[in-house]
């Protein structure tokens, strides 16, 4: 049985806070680190008495998301009460949508969507004393000021293969939630939330195992790690032919370690019953055409375009398309003109986002107009990619610069034509009396210790391929 | 005074505009009745009277009393349950709003059950009210403090709720006037709830003007309750004589007169009478899903309310006892903090909703409810209104139903249909059995409320029922 190799089945149930004006059911501001319980009103706390009316806008975004999604959208919007008591819960239930969510099915690259619906944000509770949980903390402290924040939940079906794949998919997910603008989708301030629900099966079974959900992954790298740290965790009970308990999992990303939330014995009957203070709420087609109106392009469209129109290699469309910034910023240097091409420009975006460290090209403050500046110098052959390799580290190191204007001042023109070079090459011949020999016989492998010469003497501004053809010219070897 | 107590509330209004009553005074006179009440229907009465009367406005300031789960900005609001003593809400109901705006006056707030449910007012954490007709009897529920108020002259005119006739037995029992509107026409911002698809505000009057004046004011959409749509009509006030070419239904299911008191018979066929009289055609109509009302009744309610009463946990607002852990704190809360019939519908509602039994229970009873809404309105398509008893039998002695809940959810037998389909109903004083008061329900079509109120004004005018006993009685 050892032998057994396991394949992992992941689908995720992601959190988002949409980005409205107001809360879900109030008409409490959003709130962005305000001091705790400032963003509050009767109705979000719970009082007696109290209503809650739903969020036109909330709704919106919802359909927007649906359409995105290639999701069968609902003909109403229903909302459900889910009834559980948890302090984080001023009303004793959640407003949630139940058995008819806003939006069903739908795919996002090669993942299918199970569901999407709309409910409101929980407050944040933070527990006081060494334990950090609310069991065996010395207090518990309430902030309301997220409570009623709409979120949307997305539930995807169990499609993913690997850690990797799944963080990899998320990114897709967020670039697709930016782009429609429903979102600040940003993880570590808990606008974009993820938890995995995780099992294994031996490889080449249809059968699906005993899940697990785990929760807290507050960024992609500990989301990664999370779900890398479950299925490790599944694969050595299995091997220890232990069961895998279905059961609600807390991932520590200090530790990695993975502890039990609830036990089963706590599992909760959440009493769904249609919310009789919110009556349904019929999707128009004005409603439907005002979201599809609200659609931008999205990534995965993106990645098409890039790649069927303006030519680009597939690993350029996808990092360009799946990642905004990098996208928006290669399209504005694109439109910036000069004539400059669309892969070596990707290319060029590519040696920038590197210096970026990873992050944003934009914050380097080299704008797209001087990258395709740079480009276009080394397309028409005034600068060569050494050359140009240099004046984009000047260009970041001084947050930005006209490259020509570096190449002037710096004198790293291209040395071209064979008035400029030939003497250059001359002296490296003489001074490689061996490698002539050779060179003169036909034997061309080393000729690199040539071009290396004089590559060193123009400091990288010639052209490997002129060199080449000046050294055949002096050796009388012809084109 | 004897002649200010007298006025009903337009009257009182009529005279301050016309400057021939001083409206301090006229809040004078009842504060100090309402502060020597001795029938417990108040749980807190104004300390002084305001500063300045709105008499520019149409109610010029005519005291109103409000009952206890009405939200009231800075003044008790508890619902009659200890898990809310001392309650005092940061914002206003938006019904209590309006008809301060209109220039009404906070007089104080009145006891009811606990969050509204039961029959008899003593269902209350704070103490039960007596009938003013009779102080050893119940003055119905759950506003049985609202319609003790009236009654008993400490209060012009209340605000009460109905569910499955919170509004309409308890005027019923105590001799007034009380309308539940059409569901949806009254905002239930700042409303405690009780059961959120039922639950209705409306006026308790010493006539039907009163009802039809206050109304008037109390309807209205409101931008914070999304179940709030307005009165598509102005409402007027009533001004029928006659009620020629009305036609009138009694149920069939009725016609035995089974579990209703005969005293109670004989003043509703007494009001039959009249109404031949005055014009009117009377004709069987047939309700055969009604008997069902109560049982889809006492699913759907409980189960509203099981969920609405969950944010009462010892957190926030309110009562709580202090535990060790949290789970403690919420069940000695909630243990020590609600009543029996609360604690009974709650479970009743948990119940209902469980995984396994939605279907069976809330499921079926939805299904009922939307069958009886179905018949009532066909039934309104041939007739202009059902009448009926509203209770079967008047107020009954303290005590005498409490050891039995299912005999006190009888009296809302012929209420709670009209509940279940959203309808307007109105309850007059029809005449007395044994000298209690009985009511006469008058009951019409989804937005009907002008109508229903010129054919209640036409029979009262009638009836010539006379309600100054009560006053008297309150004050020996």
């Amino acid at each position: 049985m050892s032998d057994v190799r396991y394949e992992p089945v992941i689908g995720l149930e992601i959190h988002v806070q949409l980005s409205t004006r107001t809360k879900m059911f109030c008409a409490c501001p959003l709130s962005f680190g305000e001091p705790p319980n400032t963003r509050t009103c009767p109705v979000c706390l719970g009082l007696p008495g109290t209503l809650p009316v739903a969020n036109a806008e909330a709704i919106h975004h919802g359909l927007m998301i649906g359409l995105a999604l290639g999701s069968q959208l609902a003909a109403r919007s229903i909302f459900h009460r889910k009834n559980y008591f948890y302090p984080d819960l001023p009303k004793g239930y959640q407003i949630s949508q139940y058995d008819e969510p806003l939006c069903s099915g739908g795919r996002l690259g090669e993942v299918r969507i199970h569901r999407v619906h709309l409910e409101e944000d929980a407050a944040k509770l933070t527990h006081v004393g060494a334990s950090g949980r609310i069991h065996g903390s010395d207090a518990s402290i309430v902030d309301f000021n997220r409570g009623g924040t709409p979120l949307a939940e997305i539930v995807t079906e169990p499609d993913l293969r690997s850690p990797e794949q799944a963080s990899e998919w998320l990114r897709l997910l967020r670039t697709t939630l930016r782009r429609l603008g429903v979102s600040d989708v940003n993880m570590e301030e808990g606008s974009l939330r993820c938890d995995a629900n995780i099992s294994i099966r031996p490889t080449g079974s249809d059968e699906l195992g005993t899940k697990t959900e785990l929760k807290n992954m507050n960024s992609f790298r500990f989301i990664e790690r999370g779900i890398r740290a479950e299925i490790a965790r599944q694969e050595q009970l299995l091997r220890a032919g232990e069961p895998v308990v279905q059961e609600t999992l807390h991932f520590d990303p200090r530790t990695e370690a993975i502890t039990s939330l609830r036990s089963k014995e706590e599992a909760h009957d959440y009493r769904y019953f249609p919310e009789p203070d919110l009556p349904p709420v019929t999707i128009t087609e004005a409603m439907l055409e005002r979201a599809r109106a609200g659609l931008p392009e999205l990534p995965l469209e993106r990645e098409q375009r890039l790649a069927s129109e303006l030519g680009l290699n597939a690993e350029s469309a996808r990092l360009l398309s799946w990642r905004s910034e990098l996208g928006d910023y290669f399209e504005a240097a694109l439109a910036a003109g000069g004539g400059v091409e669309s892969q070596p420009l990707a290319n060029w975006l590519g040696e920038l986002t590197t210096r970026a460290g990873g992050e944003d090209p934009a914050a380097t403050g080299v704008e797209p107009a001087q990258l395709a500046a740079l480009a276009a110098l080394v397309s028409s052959g005034a600068v060569t990619q050494g050359a140009a390799r240099q004046v984009l580290d000047r260009m970041v190191a001084a947050g930005g610069g006209d490259p020509a204007a570096i190449v002037e001042a710096e004198g790293l023109g291209a040395v071209g034509g064979a008035d400029e070079l030939a003497p250059i090459v001359r002296a490296a011949l003489e001074a490689n009396p061996d490698v002539a020999e050779k060179l003169r016989d036909g034997d061309m492998k080393p000729i690199g210790v040539i071009i290396g010469h004089v590559m060193r003497e123009t400091r990288g501004r010639a052209d490997g391929k002129e060199v080449t053809a000046i050294v055949r010219a002096e050796l009388g070897l012809g084109g | 005074m004897t002649a200010i107590l007298d006025l009903t509330a337009a009257q009182a209004a009529a005279a301050i505009e016309r400057g021939d009553l001083d409206p301090g005074e006229l809040f004078g006179i009842y504060r100090e009745r309402a502060a020597a009440d001795e029938l417990g229907a108040w749980t807190w009465v104004a300390d002084a009277a305001p500063v300045a009367f709105d008499v520019g406005a149409p109610l010029r300031g005519v005291p109103l009393a409000v009952k206890d789960l009405f939200c009231t900005e800075g003044v008790p609001s508890q619902a009659g349950s200890r898990i809310l003593e001392g309650y005092r809400p940061p914002y206003t109901a938006t019904c209590v709003e309006r008809l301060q705006t209109a220039g009404a006056t906070l007089l104080g707030k009145t006891n009811q059950d606990e969050f509204a449910m039961g029959s008899s007012n003593e269902n209350s954490g704070f103490g039960p009210v007596l009938n003013p007709w009779d102080r050893s009897r119940v003055p119905g529920g759950s506003s049985g403090g609202s319609a003790a108020a009236v009654a008993a002259g400490s209060a012009p005119w209340a605000l009460g709720t109905d569910t499955g006739g919170s509004i309409r037995q308890p005027a019923a029992l105590c001799g007034i006037v009380g309308l539940k509107p059409t569901y949806g026409t009254v905002s239930r911002f700042g409303m405690i709830a009780f059961a959120c698809s039922l639950d209705q505000a409306g006026p308790l009057t010493r006539d039907v003007t009163d009802a039809a004046l206050l109304y008037r004011h109390m309807a209205g959409a409101d931008a914070r309750d999304a179940t709030a749509v307005g009165h598509p009509d102005e409402i007027g006030l009533p001004s029928a004589e006659r009620l020629d070419g009305v036609r009138l239904g009694v149920p069939v299911e009725l016609a035995g007169g089974e579990g209703i008191e005969p005293g109670v018979l004989a003043a509703f066929e007494r009001s039959l009478a009249l109404a031949r009289e005055l014009g009117a055609t009377v004709e069987e109509v047939s309700l055969p899903t009604a008997d069902r009302a109560l049982s889809a009744y006492y699913v759907i309610a409980p189960a509203e309310c099981s969920s609405n009463l969950a944010r009462f946990d010892g957190v926030r607002y309110g009562l709580r006892v202090e535990a060790d852990d949290l789970l403690t704190m919420y069940t000695e809360t909630r243990h020590d903090g609600f009543g029996d019939e609360v604690k009974r519908r709650i479970l009743i509602g948990t119940y209902a909703l469980s995984s396994g039994y939605y279907d069976a229970y809330y499921g079926r009873a939805q299904r009922v409810r939307t069958l009886i809404a179905r018949e009532l309105a066909a039934v309104f398509e041939r007739v202009d209104a059902i009448v009926t008893p509203t209770s079967p039998g008047v107020a009954f002695e303290l005590g005498s139903k409490s050891a039995d809940p299912l005999a006190m959810y009888l009296n809302d037998f012929f209420t709670v249909p009209m509940s279940l389909a959203g309808v307007p109903a109105i309850s007059i004083p029809c005449g007395l059995a044994d000298g209690l008061p009985v009511g006469l329900q008058v009951a019409g079509a989804a937005f009907s409320e002008n109508r229903l109120l010129d054919i209640a004004y036409a029979l009262e005018q009638g009836l010539g029922f006379d309600g100054s006993p009560a006053r008297g009685g309150a004050t020996p």
